[in-house]
């Protein structure tokens, strides 16, 4: 099995789907010419032309609106942010354009649109870009939220996302482009709203999603020297969750750490908790834990965004807590 | 000798859609009258914006557009919908928030949508659907369509964001998009010139190198013509238009808001009632001859009873089931 980048694993997705549906097209900054901010369109521009690869102005809240105008028009839009950090400005589009449309149109008008790019954090590149936003999209009702983090998942889900008739967020890591890993050639299709067991354990469970995958495998991985056997679940989809792969893996570990790399504050993991003490109250042997980023705006020096950020180290604290070891 | 079937003339077609305009601009006031009445007695809720006073703009609009192309408007809709081929039950329904109503009762005054006719809404967010009249037409463009979107919104619109950041868009791909600034000179109760560097909306245009025109918003004829340069424009090579309608509205901003408040003086709207587009219509269709008092009051007597029908069609319609509550939330 060929083993790719997380970045041409989109770029494969997105020439397939392109190359499937004439009515699918890229716009957003930097993806023509330029080849992409972080070359996820490289090539697409020469295969495609100018029609279909569309280079927009700095203007996100005018791009994403045209985006979903042409979804309105019956096409199918991938629009690229640059970064979920510049997302912000179109949310207004993404929230009550996109989100809302099929419902106050009484089922007359889907959305099939694809908003997509880095979210969260990268290395040092301080408080305004370093946020991530999947708590801010998931809370919102008519949008589908995906979080991939390895290039086979990145390449099926944001497929899925592009056939998918409601609007889909994909959120990509800056951190993960450049991951490597096995991705079969030609069609796969990861259905929106399926966890994957990216390990399997039995004494405590890493619920996590994204770049925070890698955090828990780490974890793992370290826990493991210590005869801690760790499970360790991708959520891959945020909205809707995998509910079922969620009480599973509680009703088999009893233990919980749920990783994220946002703030806690009505985060991803208050949500996933808020599931497993309704559903799985009696199968708790200890209480949840959240390893999250801290409670401030991302610090620029290393030393202290370090300390900001989610870790294996924090992680294997957390878990040795739910086990009671510490 | 050949018998020869008599042709509609030039003027007969003239005349004919003449009547049509007026009937369109009796229609829209009487239903926003009835609205207006339905609100008062709590059959209507929410917010509703009425579009007494601005008439012409939507029938203007619509008598250079095709059925195929594309309209798109703000919160102040319902006009513009009705002239679209909406009919007065399906538009009254929503109001009420019935289940016949055009968005099946979840939209409401704000998000009226009828995909078939091609409006696209009813808008709530000021600007915010001017990127969506700018995506409309890029698909056109798209698809290799010869349809045109036609965008009404508000002249507070201006100052947003999103206007800038659709015009600029619109212009750099060349899409056949008609920007209608419908300027009724207040943004809620705020007067555009207290809010606005640049108080001719219409110089706008010359920022993003498009077309624009100033139009008297209280004539529908004016506003036919000047809409059908529009079109040509955007059919033909997918110029976007900048139209900077003056317009009134006689009513308060929403259902909420006095007739005239402090913001303006009760002169001020009565002295702009005396360009009232429907009587400056009638009065010109008198003195040519093409319609006669008999005439217009035969209009008002059909137009009063599909108002009606309107009404009781919407009283007696269902709610939503309750199950429609979780529908169409995601597509299939």
């Amino acid at each position: 099995m060929p083993t790719i980048t997380y970045r041409d694993a989109l770029n494969q997705a997105l020439r397939e789907e392109m190359q499937r549906d004439p009515n699918v097209f890229l716009m957003g900054e930097e993806v023509g010419l330029y080849q992409g901010a972080y070359k996820v369109s490289r090539g697409l521009l020469e295969e495609f032309g100018p029609n279909r690869i569309v280079d927009t102005p700095i203007a996100e809240l005018g791009f994403a609106g045209i985006g979903v105008g042409a979804a309105m028009g019956g096409l199918r839009p991938v629009v690229e942010f640059m970064t979920w950090n510049f997302a912000v400005l179109a949310l207004d589009q993404i929230v009550n354009s996109a989100a809302k449309m099929l419902y106050m149109t009484g089922g007359q008008i889907p959305i099939p649109i694809v908003f997509r790019g880095p979210n969260g954090a990268a290395l040092q590149l301080a408080a305004q870009h370093s946020q991530a936003w999947e708590s801010w999209v998931s809370h919102i009702p008519g949008l589908k939220v995906v979080a991939p983090a390895t290039p086979y998942d990145a390449k099926g889900l944001l497929k899925t996302a592009i056939r998918d008739n409601n609007p889909v967020v994909v959120l990509e890591g800056e951190m993960l482009y450049n991951n490597k890993g096995e991705v079969p050639e030609g069609e796969i299709l990861i259905p929106i709203g399926k966890a994957d067991l990216k390990k399997e354990g039995d004494h405590v469970t890493l619920i996590c999603h994204s770049k925070t995958v890698s955090i828990a495998l780490k974890a793992a991985e370290q826990l493991a020297t210590q005869d801690i056997s760790a499970e360790v679940l991708d959520l891959r989809s945020l909205r809707p969750l995998d509910e079922a792969a969620i009480l599973r893996s509680v009703t088999k570990t009893n233990r919980v750490v749920v990783v994220e790399e946002g703030w806690a504050h009505c985060g991803i993991g208050a949500q996933v908790v808020d599931l497993i003490q309704r559903e799985a109250f009696d199968q708790l042997d200890a209480p949840v834990l959240r390893v999250t980023q801290a409670d401030v705006p991302m610090p620029y020096n290393k030393q202290l965004e370090r300390l900001a950020k989610s870790s294996p180290e924090k992680v294997v604290a957390a878990a040795r807590r739910v086990l009671y070891l510490d | 000798m050949t018998t020869v079937t008599a042709q509609p003339t030039k003027s007969d077609m003239q005349a004919a859609q003449l009547r049509r305009m007026l009937r369109e601009m009796i229609l829209i006031r009487r239903f926003e009258e009835k609205a207006a009445e339905a609100y008062a007695l709590g059959k209507i809720g929410g917010f509703c914006h009425l579009y007494i006073g601005q008439e012409a703009v939507a029938v203007g609009v619509s008598a250079a557009l095709e059925p195929t192309d594309y309209c798109i408007g703000s919160y102040r809709e319902h006009g513009q919908a009705l002239v679209r081929g909406m009919s007065s039950r399906s538009v009254m329904a929503e109001l009420y928030g019935k289940a016949t109503g055009c968005s099946h009762g979840k939209g409401g005054s704000m998000h009226l949508f009828d995909a078939e006719k091609r409006f696209m809404g009813g808008h709530g967010i000021v600007g915010g659907h001017l990127p969506l009249a700018t995506g409309i037409a890029f698909a056109i463009k798209y698809r290799g369509g010869n349809e045109v979107c036609a965008c009404f919104f508000g002249e507070a619109a201006v100052n947003i964001g999103a206007f800038h950041e659709a015009l600029n868009m619109a212009s750099v791909w060349k899409l056949p998009v008609i920007f209608l600034c419908e300027n009724n000179r207040y943004g809620m109760g705020t007067a555009f010139e207290r809010v606005a560097a640049v108080n001719d909306v219409v110089e706008h245009a010359c920022s993003y190198d498009i077309a624009g025109e100033v139009v008297n918003g209280m004539d529908v004829l004016d506003m036919q013509q000047a809409m059908q340069r529009a079109v040509q424009r955007a059919r033909k090579g997918g110029h976007p238009t900048l139209l900077e309608v003056r317009t009134y509205r006689y009513v308060g901003h929403s259902m909420s808001d006095p007739l005239h408040g402090v913001y303006r003086t009760k002169d001020e709207v009565e002295e702009q009632k005396k360009r009232d587009p429907i009587a400056q219509l009638a009065q010109r269709m008198r003195q040519d001859g093409v319609i006669d008092q008999a005439g217009i009051d035969a209009l008002e007597a059909e137009v009063r009873a599909e108002v009606e029908d309107a009404a009781q069609f919407a009283d007696e319609s269902p709610d939503p089931a309750p199950e429609e509550l979780t529908t169409h939330v995601l597509a299939d």
